[in-house]
């Protein structure tokens, strides 16, 4: 090999690695560019749902299933942390890993007999679990709060240094969106990771390579549990005020739009559709009047175009074209 | 090593298998010979576990595993390729080979998402194995290849390669060669030659004549669900009732 040749293989060999330095550097920096506390606001936003969209993206992009279901455990996360601190007098760190803990197990007795069904009856089933919450959410008001909201959340904090600034949420949370990202493309370059593809592209033949497809489901199900109460704990503690509003059914369409936009099975593409989804309304004000329409409008297109997600869509049909140029190549 | 008694499937009443009875020797190639709608991939299907048999009993080295889940059969040691391909279109080629060795690649998700020095190891060790397995079915140049752009008869390769990956125990192949040219064929027939020669256990169920008759050490024949000769391939190829579940009645070819 040249040396130029040994570069380009130790770039090939280590991409993975070299683009999450990359991509931590970058974050690291940003706030020394990027003061303003408004655009700093929306990239801390991005990082929040990019947690649950990493989780979902494992269970619907990697598993091959279908939640429409994860705003109720963002929610789950979000409240449990503010109960827990206001009502509990809970300090902030522990009741995050509590209240991460019982969603875990909720996520577990809820996914054990859901994960029995598949397709649309996943779907109206996690439709419905989301539904049932908001209700919860809505009604039990003298917990809750109600429909006018749970107000007066403390922040993280390290003794008397609170995560308090938009700088400071900014490190605290893309610490943990960076922390989930790297957790989650381990888990997908592991032998757990391909029983996974295998159990996304088909039941019977992952089964046969010896996946334990319900146990793997349920697995991956309250994984993806826990990283959405990680992200509502860190919502809670950011905007220091909650209402049901922020985890109904449009909310968990939004994510499921996230993970479709990205890609299915694409753990970057999850960033990517994190980060689009929550932009578009910035960018132009159509998107946010017509928030609905243009949502559901990208979700359609997406799908008849490129099934597999936009991003993923994409990178597919380059690698497909890279490898036929390089056969035609060799060919000739 | 597998012995199959007495098994019978009915889908709603309606009998696939009567009474299937045959074993598989270690280290021989047991080839699984009928007409279409016999129920050989209804039978693979039941000792693999993605179908229960309504009766009788499957042994797997003294093991009963019949109505056995699927992934407990598999990681007994019993890998299968599928009739209808299924590899994974969006996985690499080296990847989709390495999804063979998922039961010996650990299955804590908690150890998989810290990656430790250990898993790593294993990961590359994996890997090694997956390359060489590549190597034995000369695809190690498209392994970085998505496997959904790969020819008919190099798909069929990725699956043979996966299910071989792990040195099963027992290898079931259901329909290895169909649907592959008189070249790709003679490919398959070979690597088939040499993993019995490595000593594999094999239960192939084919329709390609000369190649089963070839290769198999014993031939068993179903017809409508019931296995109506069981012998060596020259027995198989002078026993009446074959020819007649085959070409008709005898008395139409006589």
């Amino acid at each position: 090999m040249t040396s130029k040749q040994k570069i380009f293989y130790f770039i090939y060999l280590h991409r993975t690695g070299l683009t999450v330095t990359g991509l931590s550097l970058a974050l690291l920096l940003y706030p020394v560019f990027e003061n303003n506390p408004y655009t700093l606001g929306l990239t801390n936003l991005i990082a929040i749902n990019a947690i649950v969209v990493l989780g979902l993206n494992l269970f619907i992009g990697y598993a091959g299933q279908i939640s429409l279901g994860h705003a109720a455990f963002f929610g789950l996360g979000a409240y449990g942390s503010a109960i827990a601190t206001v009502t509990f007098n809970i300090p902030a760190w522990p009741a995050m890993f509590l209240v991460a803990g019982m969603v875990a197990l909720v996520a577990l007795i809820v996914g054990i007999p859901i994960l029995r069904l598949s397709g649309h009856y996943l779907a109206m089933a996690t439709l419905g679990m989301n539904f049932v919450f908001h209700s919860i959410l809505l009604q039990w008001d003298e917990m809750t709060g109600g429909p006018s909201g749970f107000a007066g959340i403390p922040y993280l904090s390290f003794g008397s240094f609170a995560f308090d600034d938009e700088i400071r949420l900014h490190y605290l949370i893309w610490g943990f969106a960076l922390l989930a990202l790297l957790l989650c493309l381990n888990l997908v370059r592991s032998s757990v990771g391909r029983g996974l593809a295998a159990l996304a592209g088909d039941e019977v033949a992952a089964a046969a390579l010896g996946v334990d497809t319900r146990k793997t489901k349920v697995k991956i199900f309250v994984l993806s549990a826990i990283l959405a109460s990680v992200a509502g704990s860190l919502f809670a503690h950011t905007y220091s005020f909650i209402s049901p509003d922020s985890f109904d059914i449009f909310v968990a369409t939004d994510f499921v739009i996230m993970v479709v936009i990205g890609g299915m099975g694409s753990i970057w593409g999850s960033l990517f559709g994190a980060g689009l989804i929550t932009m578009l309304p910035e960018w132009m004000d159509i998107f946010e009047t017509y928030k609905d329409f243009v949502h559901g409008g990208l979700l359609v297109l997406v799908l008849l175009f490129l099934p597999q997600g936009l991003v993923s869509g994409i990178i597919d049909n380059i690698k497909i074209k890279v490898t036929l140029r390089r056969r035609k190549n060799a060919e000739t | 090593m597998l012995r199959l008694e007495q098994v019978s499937k009915n889908f709603g009443g309606l009998p696939a298998l009567s009474n299937v009875t045959f074993p598989v020797a270690q280290g021989q190639l047991t080839a699984l010979i009928g007409p279409n709608g016999a129920g050989k991939s209804t039978l693979i299907n039941c000792i693999t576990g993605v179908l229960d048999p309504s009766q009788g009993s499957i042994t797997f080295q003294n093991r009963e595993i019949a109505g056995q889940p699927t992934h407990i059969i598999s990681r007994l040691g019993i890998a299968r390729t599928f009739q209808n391909l299924k590899i994974f279109p969006r996985l690499t080629v080296l990847d989709n080979v390495l999804t063979g060795l998922t039961s010996e690649g650990g299955d804590s998700m908690l150890m998989a998402m810290l990656r430790l020095p250990a898993l790593r190891h294993r990961e590359r060790r994996l890997r090694l194995r997956a390359m060489e397995a590549l190597d034995r079915f000369q695809l190690a140049d498209k392994a970085t290849w998505p496997a959904g752009i790969l020819a008919y008869g190099d798909k069929k390769r990725v699956e043979l390669a996966r299910a071989t990956v792990g040195n099963p125990q027992l290898l079931l192949l259901d329909e290895p060669v169909a649907g592959l040219n008189a070249e790709e064929t003679a490919a398959v027939g070979e690597q088939l030659r040499r993993l019995r020669s490595s000593g594999h256990t094999m239960l192939l169920v084919e329709h390609d004549m000369d190649l089963v008759m070839e290769l198999a050490d014993r031939v068993v024949v179903l017809d409508s669900g019931k296995c109506i000769a069981l012998g060596s391939p020259d027995e198989i190829r002078r026993n009446p009732l074959v020819l007649e579940a085959y070409l008709g009645r005898t008395e139409a070819i006589a």
